[in-house]
């Protein structure tokens, strides 16, 4: 049954790493739509609702691709995992049941006012239907984070005849990790679609693209960005040392250090050799890692031999953590830069322009390192010290898994290949649309207009 | 709080509606779907924009169905979905295709649009045949035998001739002028599909389930149960003369009668295979009061969905009021 399990971790994996690419992005966008839509009803300017409407198309789209990559998600548990529900079903079943019922409901019936009924209802409804699909999207983050956060720290619970049974559901909602990953995600969404919204403007005014909406929503996109980043480190700080007091050996892998050392050097890159289990070509900042995680230069990190056998594979954790710091970083710089140009000389020059657009889906690859940190982070258990992967997983024939994961990642190449293809070719028909400062009207751009 | 013998009844009710609900609502958009006249643009830009605004709040029926089956019966959960491992792909992968195939048809390159509403035919078609074929399996207890699999490629049939029956009812309420008058004809064509269906599934399974049997056919309550066929019959009889008036008629004022035709039928159906399988959660195997979760789960969960239900109709009925009468052109704008 080995081959089982490995293929559907892989088959899980593929289809939590794709689907959250989708959501990451929703999630706020959803709160800048907001922000554009409650400006435009403050000032009937219409740079607000162009701003919108180019906007809220890119929003249907990956909400889509969100909807129906979800739909998957919810048939993995049983398909694959039966082992998971079997033993702490009776947690997690009502906390994916309440994501349905207070999130999915709310924002799929909204959604249809929100993108459709503009014209329907009276603004106040229309602005009110988009605040609330954003808080639905919020909400199912909430709601879907509770559980994983809990598969990470699990309390509230007791363990009888091998299943877990719910002690205190406020104790398993509010698990000691849930407030670090909950807005540790939300700021990660925030950041994916400030630096989607910013990349993409600047792209239009790469190609020429006069006009005052992208102008305004990459000003906009860059501060939120150059709130959002340091916010995130100082979060991510807060993180880690939670991650310290419940999973040490997380942090160890996290850190690459393989032998509990005082004053453990802040590793900016190395070679992790899981068979002699060292590094090589170590480059650090002396005693700067016991620093950040225990506050005094001289503090002692416990090392990977104090979990021997019972620890992640480190070389994944440890790359995965550096390169989301990595781009957390050179968010910073760029989102920093660019800001305190545009606000001193009121344009970019092109090559800031480029580096805008080199960045457009850097959130992407942040957030996928960082669950990959947190999830290879926590192996071998499913969930912390009550279940672990291995006993989770179904016992279908192997070569159905295969198939199945074949045909998931066939359809995901088409669909990623679409999806960037469409967003493009979106951007440049944006470019070619005359400015109008009037409504616009059936005539100017029939096809820009009409949804079908 | 509620005992657990009762909480198992109240969520297989709960799952019941869910079931309902999705092949209601997602029915006529899968079947909308599957009735996409190709050759035609503007028909298919209408068709799409009947559904354009509810087909994501449909499909969560579904999503509700599943968590509900995963939440309340998670051991009922893992055999059916083991035992349905490949239509179950089959049916995300359509779901998949038919979802994306919706938003890329109106903001990919234009040239690339037919491609799309292919895209958006087939997999309504596939999530149709795919949902069907899991139905007749579940009938048969997934028994793995030749007479099980050639049954449930009937109802696989079946279940996508139903699909495009509502479909076509519901494009008969939404549309007007020359699709009207073609969505007129394919109620009239899926009818009659339906009907065969409905009536070969009716006699197949009392015959290979003998418990269904019981239940109908050799119990002293059989008389209360008994109407249901008889007024299913008498509603396929008057969808058929509502639908060849319509067709007779030139104004619009019966429009929304074979809909209603339509879910009553499915209600019905649905009630059938219900009442044959109480208490059975997997046929033949495993009732509900075996497969129950723990009622601390179950009551928590519980208090939610009292709150909670009410209000998703509520806003369900609100959407459909927005949208309400014929179909216009659907802009973001
Ligand atoms: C942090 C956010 C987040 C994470 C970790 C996940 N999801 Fe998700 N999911 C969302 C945030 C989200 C969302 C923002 O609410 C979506 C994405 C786009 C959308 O339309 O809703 C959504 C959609 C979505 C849907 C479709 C809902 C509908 O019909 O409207 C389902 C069934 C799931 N998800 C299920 C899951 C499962 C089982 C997950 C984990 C194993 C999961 N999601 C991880
Ligand atoms: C949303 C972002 C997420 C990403 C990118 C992600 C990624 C991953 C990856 C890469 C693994 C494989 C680890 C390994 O096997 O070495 C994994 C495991 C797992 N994760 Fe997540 N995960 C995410 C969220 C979640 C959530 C929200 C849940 C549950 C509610 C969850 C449940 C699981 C389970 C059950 C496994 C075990 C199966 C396995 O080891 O492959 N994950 N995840
Ligand atoms: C720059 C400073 C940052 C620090 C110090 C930091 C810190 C951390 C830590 C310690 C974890 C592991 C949590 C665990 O132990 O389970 C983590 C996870 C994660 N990080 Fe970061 N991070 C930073 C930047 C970013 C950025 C820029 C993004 C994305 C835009 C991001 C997205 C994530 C995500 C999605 C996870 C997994 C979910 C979670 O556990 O919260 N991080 N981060």
């Amino acid at each position: 049954m080995l081959e089982t399990l490995m293929l559907s971790r892989i088959q899980f994996a593929a289809n939590i790493s794709f689907h959250i690419l989708f959501p990451t992005i929703t999630i706020a966008l959803s709160w800048f739509l907001v922000y554009f839509k409650i400006r435009f009803d403050q000032t009937q300017h219409p740079v607000w609702m162009r701003a919108y409407r180019f906007w809220v198309k890119i929003f249907a789209l990956t909400f889509a691709i969100g909807v129906v990559t979800g739909i998957t998600m919810s048939f993995q548990f049983g398909t694959n995992w039966p082992g998971f529900m079997e033993k702490v079903g009776n947690i997690a079943g009502p906390l994916l049941g309440y994501e349905v019922l207070t999130a999915f409901f709310l924002e799929a019936s909204f959604l249809g006012i929100m993108l459709f009924g503009i014209k329907r209802v009276p603004p106040k409804i229309h602005t009110l239907s988009t605040i609330i699909v954003a808080i639905g999207t919020s909400l199912s983050a909430f709601w879907i984070l509770a559980l994983n956060s809990w598969m990470q720290t699990p309390t509230g619970f007791e363990m009888r005849d091998g299943v877990a049974f719910p002690v205190d559901w406020l104790d398993i909602i509010f698990n000691p990790s849930f407030p670090y990953r909950l807005s540790h995600m939300l700021i990660a969404s925030g950041l994916t679609a400030a630096f989607l919204i910013a990349g993409v403007s600047a792209y239009r005014l790469l190609k020429g693209d006069d006009k005052r909406a992208p102008k305004l929503t990459l000003k906009i996109s860059l501060t939120v960005a150059m709130l959002l980043t340091p916010l995130q480190a100082f979060v991510g700080d807060l993180h880690g040392l939670n991650t310290l007091e419940h999973q040490p050996q997380k942090i160890a892998a996290m850190e690459g250090v393989w032998h509990t050392e005082k004053s453990a050097p802040l590793l900016l890159f190395a070679i992790v050799d899981e068979e002699k289990r060292t590094n090589h070509f170590e480059l650090g900042l002396p005693g700067i890692a016991s620093l950040i995680l225990t506050h005094d230069i001289n503090g002692e990190i416990k090392g990977l031999n104090e979990f021997e056998g019972n620890h992640p594979p480190v070389a994944p954790v440890f790359y995965a953590f550096r390169i989301m710091i990595g781009i957390g970083v050179l968010m910073l710089l760029i989102s920093w830069l660019a800001g305190i140009k545009l606000w001193r000389q009121k344009t970019l020059s092109p090559w800031l322009l480029k580096a805008i657009v080199a960045m457009t889906f850097s959130g992407w690859i942040a957030t996928l390192a960082g669950w990959y940190v947190t999830e290879i982070g926590r192996q071998p258990w499913l969930v912390t010290g009550v279940l672990t992967v291995k006993e989770a997983a179904t016992d279908i024939a192997a070569g159905n898994v295969a198939f199945s994961l074949a045909l998931y990642l066939i359809i995901y190449v088409i669909v990623m290949a679409a999806y960037l293809h469409t967003l493009f070719t979106m951007a440049k028909r944006a470019i070619e649309i005359e400015d109008f400062d009037a409504e616009p009207t059936a005539a100017t751009n029939t096809q820009e207009l009409h949804h079908v | 709080m509620f005992e657990q013998t009762t909480l198992a009844v109240v969520f297989v009710g709960l799952m019941g509606l869910s079931v309902l609900l999705y092949a209601i609502l997602d029915g006529y958009d899968l079947g909308v779907g599957m009735l996409l006249p190709l050759k035609n643009d503007s028909e298919c830009d209408s068709m799409i924009a009947s559904i354009g605004p509810f087909w994501d709040a449909n499909e969560t029926w579904l999503v509700m169905a599943v968590g509900l089956l995963l939440i309340a019966f998670p051991l009922a959960h893992s055999i059916v979905f083991k035992a349905l491992y490949l239509p179950t792909l089959l049916l995300l992968i359509s779901l998949i295709m038919r979802g994306i195939a919706f938003d890329f048809r109106v903001k990919a390159p234009f040239s690339h649009k037919p491609t799309w509403n292919l895209m958006f035919k087939l997999g309504s078609l596939l999530a149709a045949l795919s949902q069907g074929y899991m139905l007749g399996m579940y009938i048969m207890g997934f028994e793995q035998s030749v007479a099980a699999v050639l049954f449930s490629l009937l109802s696989a049939l079946g279940v996508t001739a139903a699909y495009c029956l509502i479909g076509a009812a519901w494009l008969v309420m939404k549309t007007e002028h020359t699709l009207q008058r073609k969505a007129i004809n394919w109620t009239k064509k899926s009818l009659i599909g339906c009907f065969i269906g409905v009536v070969a599934v009716s006699f197949i399974n009392p015959l290979v389930n003998p418990d269904v049997f019981k239940t109908w056919l050799s119990n002293d309550n059989a008389w209360l149960i008994l109407p249901l066929p008889i007024l299913c019959f008498a509603l396929f009889v008057i969808g058929f003369r509502k639908i060849k008036q319509l067709s007779e008629l030139t104004h619009d004022d019966h429009c929304w009668q074979p809909f209603v035709i339509t879910v009553a039928i499915f209600t019905l159906c649905f009630s059938g295979l219900a009442i044959s399988f109480f208490p059975y959660i997997v046929p033949g195997q495993l009732t509900i009061w075996q497969a129950v979760a723990a009622p601390e789960a179950l009551n928590f969960i519980l208090w939610g969905a009292i709150i909670v239900i009410p209000t998703i109709i509520g806003y369900t009925i609100f959407s459909y009021r927005v949208f309400w009468g014929k179909v216009t052109e659907l802009t973001y704008y």
